[in-house]
């Protein structure tokens, strides 16, 4: 028997990174060996490196290169600007749309489009999986915070023709804000921000006051300043049926975790050994207490 | 804001107030709320705290208590059921429509889901819970759930909230006081980041069983689950380690780098709330005692009264908000999301 094999995804860049950088991340991930790519901005519609057109753009050019091309939307939308964006973005009929709200989800299941679940989207029981299944959802990513026990219990439930994919790498997205923190930290007003994330490639670093760093602040997004990483579960993610494993977009080295995904799903490299050699170059450590049911920060399973 | 209807054509603005006991409810109800939400005492709900809600006994006191005096009760079903947990969540579900409460304001698909199919007649609200932040998300609640109110997070702005309203397919209910969550509610992770738990999964933020208070020599330090979330100097006031709260370092800076301890308070802004059409203002707090329901329900009701009679000159009054900031949060109010400046 053909061990289950799941495909990897990268995600969207949740950081405010310049155009330049953008095309050129995007021009190495077209080789790169990732099946399924996640564009678009998700946490701030003040960041403009690229617009609607130009995302469109560069999903025909990935396309092009092989991948599957998801357009993500936003987590927060308060506008009506914002509203337009993602109705742009649910209308197209090329692309199919990673709901990251349920008003994007209300927009898809309208036009009778399949549509991912993004993260953005709190699906906790094969209940409401099978509801939203129902509306049009041909995937859904998993809430970071659960277990793999209780992703096991929702693999159970789960329709038949709907894919499960789950964060295996990068910082998690803890949370969202009314507010932006980047802003926040240089007293400039949300209006008047600056655009100071663009000093942040990935997020701004918060540590308590014995200097133990836990937070990284990215504009109105909080995230986690652990790298959860889920590469030594790579058996139990196979066993457990995910079809697909997301890696989060950084700003140095992503091509090297893909890599280490790539070649251990094919089985030319020791997973508990690749992780740990991605582990050592990470600023403040890994985590994978969420997969284990326990505090996220935590790094349970021992990998040095 | 000019008023944008004649006074005689707007819906009173209804005031929902917490209670976390029977004693609490029966104050609100004696105070003037005219609806009263309520959980059960597990983790359906998202202020699942030692020692707090109700049992079927006392939810079904509570009912009577109020509706004798023409009052209404909701219970929040506001967690989000995991596979494990589900029965627990269709009793809640069950018990809440065989006590006959009012509404009961959820945030879970599959909770909502079999709420309407099982019980079409029980009303149903959106937690804040839910996320719902643009009236496209409300519509979907609305199309597949029929929910009659959305509780919004307390992320808009006054003109966002207003513009959601004006295509909102039900009626807003907004938070005017109390304590302040500064996150998408619904969509924080920081307590479960930390602690293991979080309102989604266990109903509860930054819980009182992970926090440990310790007198050091560089001051009083507070923790959660060991994590450092705050020091104070003698004679400094300290307040509940909430994650969100605490002051941490960011680059070379130590300050409150995501929210002060400090609670909403938005009794400014009631003429424009009723102006624009608000159903009702809820306050926080049913982890809070009696004396704080008693205290700020009396105060916001003489409020919402000032106001419904006259807006144009209604202003706070200063024992109102002497009231109101000695049971907040640091002593300290803000305007929060509502007033731009604040984001």
């Amino acid at each position: 028997m053909t061990k289950h094999q799941p495909k990897l995804a990268l995600g969207p860049v949740l950081y405010y990174w310049p155009r330049e950088k953008l095309l050129d991340f995007y021009e190495r991930m077209s080789i790169a060996p990732v099946d399924i790519v996640y564009l678009g901005e998700t946490v701030c519609s003040k960041r403009r490196a690229f617009n609607t057109e130009e995302w469109l753009a560069l999903a025909e050019r990935l396309t092009a290169a092989g991948k599957e091309v998801i357009l993500s939307t936003m987590a927060l939308l308060e506008a009506e600007s914002e509203l337009k964006t993602l109705r742009r973005l649910c209308e197209n009929s090329r692309f199919t749309v990673e709901a990251n709200d349920m008003g994007a989800v209300r927009l898809l299941s309208e036009k009778g489009d399949a549509f991912v679940l993004g993260t953005g989207i709190n699906v906790y029981s094969g209940r409401t999986l099978r509801f939203l299944a129902g509306l049009g959802a041909k995937r859904w990513v998993m809430p970071v915070e659960l277990s793999q026990t209780t992703l096991a219990a929702i693999q159970a439930e789960r329709p038949d023709q709907v894919e499960t994919e789950v964060f295996v790498y990068g910082r998690l997205p803890l949370a969202y804000s009314a507010r932006c923190f980047t802003a926040r930290h240089h007293n400039l007003p949300k209006d008047d921000c600056q655009y100071r994330c663009l000093d942040y490639p990935e997020g701004l670093t918060l540590s308590t006051r014995e200097g133990q760093a836990f937070l990284a602040i990215n504009g109105i997004q909080t995230q986690s300043a652990q790298t959860y990483n889920l590469l030594p579960e790579l058996a139990e993610l196979r066993e457990l049926k995910v079809d697909v494993l997301r890696i989060s977009p950084q700003t140095e080295g992503t091509e090297m975790v893909i890599e280490a995904f790539a070649t251990c799903l094919r089985g030319e490299r020791d997973p508990v050994e690749a992780a740990r050699a991605l582990n050592a170059g990470l600023p403040y450590g890994a985590c994978d207490g969420y997969w284990q049911g326990q505090p996220g920060l935590r790094q349970v399973v021992d990998v040095v | 804001m000019p008023l944008s209807r004649p006074l005689s054509s707007l819906p009173p603005l209804e005031l929902v107030c917490p209670a976390g006991n029977l004693p609490s409810l029966k104050t609100a109800v004696d105070h003037g709320a005219d609806s009263v939400y309520i959980g059960f005492r597990d983790d359906t709900n998202a202020r699942h705290f030692p020692g707090l809600n109700f049992d079927a006994k006392t939810a079904a006191q509570g009912l009577q208590y109020a509706h004798a005096k023409g009052r209404r009760v909701f219970i929040a079903l506001n967690t989000f059921p995991q596979p494990a947990g589900w029965e627990r969540w269709q009793r809640a579900v069950d018990q809440a429509a065989e006590l006959g409460v009012d509404a009961v304001i959820a945030a879970d698909v599959s909770v909502l889901e079999y709420a309407c199919g099982r019980y079409p007649n029980l009303p149903l609200h959106l937690s804040v819970q839910g996320s719902a932040t643009n009236y496209e998300a409300i519509r979907f609640y609305h199309e597949h759930f029929g929910i009659r109110r959305v509780v919004l997070p307390r992320v808009l702005s006054l003109p966002q909230v207003k513009h959601v309203l004006e295509n909102s397919p039900v009626g807003i209910e907004v938070f005017g006081f109390g304590g302040l969550c500064i996150m998408v509610e619904g969509r924080c992770l920081l307590s479960s980041y930390v602690t293991g738990e979080s309102p989604n999964m266990c109903g509860v933020c930054s819980p009182a069983k992970a926090v440990r208070w310790e007198e050091t020599p560089r001051g009083l330090e507070s923790r959660l689950s060991g994590l450092l979330i705050d020091r104070y100097a003698p004679g400094e006031p300290a307040g509940y380690p909430t994650l969100c709260k605490g002051r941490f370092q960011v680059a070379d800076q130590t300050y409150y780098a995501i929210e002060e301890p400090t609670s909403l308070n938005t009794l400014e802004l009631l003429p424009e709330l009723q102006a624009m059409g608000i159903a009702a203002i809820k306050i926080e707090g049913r982890q809070r005692s009696p004396a704080y329901v008693t205290q700020v329900t009396k105060v916001w009701r003489a409020a919402i009264d000032a106001c419904r009679r006259n807006p144009t000159t209604y202003a706070p009054k200063p024992e109102w908000q002497r009231e109101l900031g000695k049971v907040s949060e640091g002593h300290q109010t803000t305007l929060g999301a509502y007033h731009r400046t604040w984001q």
